[in-house]
């Protein structure tokens, strides 16, 4: 049941490094992270992995197999052939700190830049009363573990280092959705989502969906519905006299 | 005993790696796919716009409907109109044309497509695209991708022109099988124009209260189930489009005259 | 020597629940607050909570109240439990849960849109709090993005996001550091540059969470090392039950890889059944005495309660997880075993497959993903897993202060509110309401103080000497080490104990103290995970000892302890908390206390039928006086 794989792994500190040869004992049934701590445990025990829960709830070992970037917990190592050599590169588009493991400081960043959510004055805990329908829509992204593989695969900051200020990446964009769409939540998002956040630099190309873990539809329930929500606000001029007129009404 | 080591500069950088993309799967075939069959689409087009073989009753290439010159034939007409007079000269498909086509082209999932095939940005996921600087959506002119909506409702008013044209045939010609054609197509553009991202954010998905709204929610959840499949309807509808307008085309000219045909 | 410093009000260590509500009450209270965390912010062991949190809102099942909800914890916990930590607990869960809401988590909603609840093992009502599967990652994120709205808020106020509140992440503290009796700080290390960080702050308030690391199959990530545990002891602080361990029920037994991953109750809570290899529901012959009226005695009855739960008894795979894993430990030690030495857990032929996908779609997932079986199709295998530690810090129930001034703990890392075993569900709660109680017990602790201690340098020094000195040994792989101690303790300080086996486990850990003493790790000081682990393995010997000596003092069998050489429980035992503590830093001492008798107004909360199967004589005669005044 066991064989011995071939594995190439990137290790360096700070930008430097090269991917280093490994053959390595795999077992039926293990993933690519239990190979990396086999090396840690047998070869390299200062090879640097960030990792927790082991069963993709957490998102913390995020990186790039064979050049897609993965949860290393989640992919079994029988997706491979015995005779395929396995490259392990850390995340591309954030800085490395050492081997694996990177600088996602930038993920925290962003986030700190999105408004929290905001419930109208005068609602007391206990008394929220959502229905199941219109919780569901941000319940789905509130699924994200924030591995950060989107922000991560994203072109708009992986091939541009130089956009990093002005967007926030598909997870953040998401949570702009998720509070947009909130039953409860009174803020505006809409003009910022465009002007401060970047969405305009989303071109869906849907790379985020692509590597979400948990499957949710980024693209086509939080960054498509958000543009068009955006286009609402400001690129629409029916909707916009329709507003003026009924606001006028009221 | 110093500890305090400042963070060194070199520490800040990202992994350098040197290729575009260390993926092994063949990820350049989705996009050249891509590239040749929306050409494929893009020269047909142009062919079949210079075409004047657009009309064999009771059939209409749907590339040429509606057909609004007074140069068409009198049952290529839509409710007998002409509102063009005869001054027009080129061919009349040209003159909507612009409306599937521009749907087409704002389309949340094209876009998606031909970013990837056309314009390398980027080519595949987690593979290097080639260009220096990237603005996306956020100026002109693809800052104009937001007049999606607008499209939609054109796209609606020529599926429900394509669908009158499809039933009108069947009427005409219930043992046509262009009328079928026609019938299968008309059903895929509808599918598909009903699928678009634009609608169901129209039906209820600027709501953020669908349970004071319940039909409209229905309404949303019968789209959404569509939406999901807006890539291969987008892709069945472009090839049923070719292909029925070809079809038309080619009973118009004879090449294709087996009975019922 | 020159570390970097940082002065705070409020230490807390631990990112999990706990520690972040703590963190926020102490930010409320208008402290300086650092969240020091070893891993990433929003990564703490906590998401893997499944099933809810507690609480007692009475939103499914109009009859559920406080008192209800403090039963079951107390017969949960076999009568073991700190009383007024349990009274507390069922009392202010509501309002946790209602606050969590208002900061925006999104619970699954009932009909009439409030928050919808959830049946669970050894809960009366449907009491869960709950977001499909995943309601403990929702309670980070709330959590995580409550403390981001306060930093927003002080950005607007003092133009600075960490003015108030700073997450240290990837940060761990190796010693708490004092002066005099009183805490002064913490010194720690960056998990990333490997540069030392001392802490200077009046109270730390630990929320560290368990040591399931000690353990071979468990269900805890590598994070739960102990850590709060060891750095009370070696503070002079006191830990109480720890010989109370649970076992999970169902953990993934294959592929071997992710043994012991949680497989979560809502599984059976949603009709999802356990049958041996006979294809038998073997849980209807494990209905122990003290749960003969609670619960089904046939499948008819049992299949009957998830539609009508008023006219039947609940089916007994939902009894206390204690009961379920000592049965399927029984079973499979019979051989009656799953080929990959579990038991089946079978819901494919019980819910359509619409229904599981829509019910529990992360076990879907993650059986999907890590294990190739489609649990909407077959059944799944499963076995028990070290899961939580009923014991820890013994805290002031109403402040969670530890026996050393200005130390607080919190949530897993406390103990005694879940007495000997804890209930699906109480966590998730229990985190909330003490983590809360914690960051406002150190707030009020601070504003008493007449002066704030100073850390004592001599101190930091002998921290900063241990802390690097496995880098300048070339001594033995600390994955060695760790991995003998962790099969030690699966196997000889287990599900099921024996004196003997318990006193090998002594001399065991007794030599591996000794080769912690040497281990060397390797390479840098930059993210290197064998220096990590060598660090941690000091916390993880010295707990594993408690666990031990306590083990081989308590002489019955009740909740998270099981003697086979005592297999019942006894009334005598129960009066009787095992509190460890440790002089030199190295050897663990055991001492028995007496448990306080609960208060009037809770004990008559019970029958008498009921009390006579866990107190004494002499305490029945007690609550007879008290029932008649």
């Amino acid at each position: 049941m066991s064989y011995k794989a071939k594995f190439k792994v990137w290790r360096g500190e700070g930008g430097e490094g090269k991917l280093e040869d490994f053959t390595v004992e795999v077992n039926e049934g293990e993933v690519v992270l239990d190979i990396i701590h086999r090396l840690q445990a047998t070869q390299a025990p200062d090879l640097a992995v960030r990792w927790n829960c082991k069963a993709g709830k957490c998102g913390s070992c995020s990186m790039e197999i064979n050049g897609k970037p993965r949860l290393g917990c989640m992919t079994r190592m029988s997706t491979f052939t015995e005779d395929e050599t396995i490259t392990v590169t850390p995340m591309r588009t954030f800085p490395v700190i050492k081997d694996l493991v990177t600088d996602v400081s930038f993920n925290y960043e962003k986030a700190r830049e999105i408004p929290s959510f905001t419930p109208p004055a005068g609602v007391r805990p206990g008394e929220y009363r959502m229905k199941q329908v219109d919780v569901e829509r941000s319940q789905e992204f509130r699924k994200c573990i924030e591995c950060f593989m989107c922000n991560n695969i994203c072109h708009v900051i992986r091939d541009h280092e130089e956009n990093k200020p002005a967007f926030a990446g598909p997870r953040f964009l998401m949570r702009i959705a998720e509070l947009d769409m909130h039953p409860y939540d009174v803020a505006d998002r809409q003009e910022s989502a465009q002007e401060e956040h970047g969405l305009g630099y989303c071109n869906i190309t849907k790379c985020c969906t692509e590597v979400c873990p948990e499957h949710i539809k980024i693209t086509d329930n939080a960054l498509i519905p958000m543009k068009e929500r955006v286009a609402d606000r400001k690129y629409d001029p029916i909707v916009w006299l329709g507003n003026k007129i009924f606001k006028r009404a009221k | 005993m110093t500890q305090t080591t400042p963070d060194a500069p070199v520490r800040r950088q990202r992994a350098q790696i040197k290729v575009r993309t260390l993926r092994t799967d063949r990820w350049w075939l989705a996009p050249l796919l891509t590239f040749l069959a929306l050409s494929a689409f893009l020269v047909y087009g142009v062919w079949a716009i210079i075409d004047g073989s657009y009309y064999f009753d009771p059939y209409i290439a749907p590339f040429s409907s509606p057909c609004l010159t007074t140069s068409c034939a009198e049952g290529a007409r839509l409710f007998g109109w002409a509102p063009i007079g005869d001054w027009y000269t080129l061919p009349p498909g040209l003159l909507i044309l612009g409306l599937p086509g521009g749907f087409r082209l704002t389309c949340y999932y094209y876009r998606k497509s031909y970013y990837r095939s056309f314009w390398l940005s980027p080519p595949a996921c987690a593979v290097q695209e080639p260009h220096g600087k990237y603005s996306g959506e956020t100026r002109f002119p693809l800052i104009m991708q937001n007049i999606h909506r607008y499209f939609f409702y054109a796209a609606i008013v020529i599926g429900a022109i394509l669908s009158y044209d499809a039933i009108l045939a069947v009427i005409h010609k219930p043992l046509g099988l262009g009328s079928w054609v026609l019938i299968a197509n008309a059903v895929l553009i509808v599918a598909y124009t009903l699928s678009c991202h634009s609608c169901r954010h129209i039906t209820a998905g600027r709501l953020n209260h669908f349970s004071r709204h319940p039909l409209r929610y229905r309404a949303w959840t019968f789209v959404s189930k569509l939406n999901a499949k807006h890539q291969p309807l987008a892709w069945a509808s472009m090839f049923s489009v070719m292909g029925a307008d070809l079809y038309v085309r080619l009973v118009a000219k004879g090449i294709i005259a087996f009975p019922y045909a | 020597m020159e570390i970097e410093r940082h002065e705070y009000d409020v230490v807390v260590i631990g990112a999990g629940g706990a520690g972040l509500r703590a963190a926020i009450e102490a930010r409320q209270q208008g402290k300086r607050t650092a969240i020091v965390c070893k891993s990433l912010f929003g990564k703490a062991h906590t998401v893997m909570a499944e099933g809810g949190a507690a609480a007692a809102m009475g939103n499914v099942n109009p009859d559920d109240n406080w008192m209800v909800h403090f039963r079951d914890t107390m017969r949960g916990g076999k009568f073991l439990n700190n009383w007024r930590m349990a009274e507390l607990h069922a009392k202010e869960a509501p309002d946790r849960v209602w606050e969590l809401e208002a900061w925006g988590a999104l619970f699954d909603r009932t009909k009439d849109g409030k928050i919808s609840q959830r049946n669970f093992g050894g809960h009366e009502y449907p009491r869960l709090a709950h977001v499909g599967d995943r309601t403990g990652l929702e309670l980070i994120r709330t959590l995580q993005q409550r403390v981001v709205a306060l930093q927003q808020e002080d950005f607007e106020t003092h133009g600075d996001h960490e003015a108030y509140i700073k997450v240290f992440a990837e940060c761990t503290v190796t010693r708490l550091l004092k002066d005099g009796d009183r805490i002064a700080g913490g010194f720690g290390y960056w998990r990333e540059s490997g540069n030392f960080v001392v802490f200077d702050a009046p109270a730390v308030v630990l929320a560290t969470g368990g040591i399931g690391k000690s353990y071979v199959v468990t269900s805890n990530s590598w994070e739960y090392t102990g850590d709060g545990h060891a750095l009370a002891l070696l503070a002079g602080a006191k830990l109480i039950n720890m010989e109370f361990i649970q076992f999970h029920p169902t953990g993934m037994v294959w592929p071997p890889s992710v043994r012991g991953i949680l497989v979560t109750e809502s599984v059976r809570g949603d009709g999802g059944v356990l049958r041996n290899s006979d294809g038998e529901r073997f849980m209807f012959k494990y209905i122990p005495e003290v749960f003969k009226d609670k619960y089904a005695t046939t499948e008819e009855e049992g299949d009957r309660w998830y539609t009508d739960q008023a006219n039947n008894r609940r089916p007994p795979e939902l009894l206390p997880r204690d009961e379920v894993a000592r049965a399927i430990n029984a079973e499979v030690k019979a051989g009656r075993g799953s080929p990959q030495g579990g038991v089946f857990l079978d819901v494919s032929t019980r819910l359509p497959a619409e229904e599981i996908k829509r019910r529990l779609p992360s076990m879907h997932h993650q059986f999907k993903e890590l294990a190739d079986v489609d649990i909407t199709a077959e059944p799944m295998q499963v076995g028990p897993t070290c899961h939580y530690i009923m014991g820890g810090v013994e805290v002031d129930a109403d402040t969670g202060a530890a026996a050393v001034p200005g130390l607080f703990a919190a949530g897993e890392v406390s103990g005694g509110m879940h007495g000997s075993n804890r209930l699906g569900g109480n966590s998730l709660s229990d985190l909330l309401v003490f983590g809360r109680r914690a960051g406002a017990g150190a707030a009020a602790y601070i504003d008493s103080l007449p002066a704030r201690p100073k850390v004592v340098q001599e101190l930091v020094e002998e921290a900063h000497t241990e802390a690097l000195a496995p880098l300048g040994r070339s001594g033995e792989n600390p994955y060695e080490v760790h991995h003998e101690l962790q099969r030690t303790m699966n196997e000889l300080v287990g599900i099921i104990r024996k004196a003997e086996e318990v006193s090998e486990a002594l001399e065991a850990v007794e030599k591996l103290k000794e080769r912690v003493q040497l281990v060397g790790a390797a390479g840098s000081r930059i993210y290197n995970p064998g220096w990590h682990l060598a660090i941690d393995l000091r916390n993880m010997v010295l707990v594993s000892e408690c666990v031990a000596r306590a083990a081989l003092l308590r002489e019955e069998s009740r909740g998270g302890h099981t003697r086979d050489d005592f297999p019942g429980m006894n009334p005598v035992w129960r009066r009787k908390l095992l509190v460890c503590s440790t002089e030199d830093g190295s050897s663990v001492t055991v001492e028995e206390k007496v448990q306080p008798s609960m208060a009037d107004h809770l004990i008559k909360l019970f029958d008498r039928d009921e009390l006579t199967k866990y107190l004494t004589d002499e305490e029945m005669t007690e609550f007879d006086g008290i029932a008649k005044s």
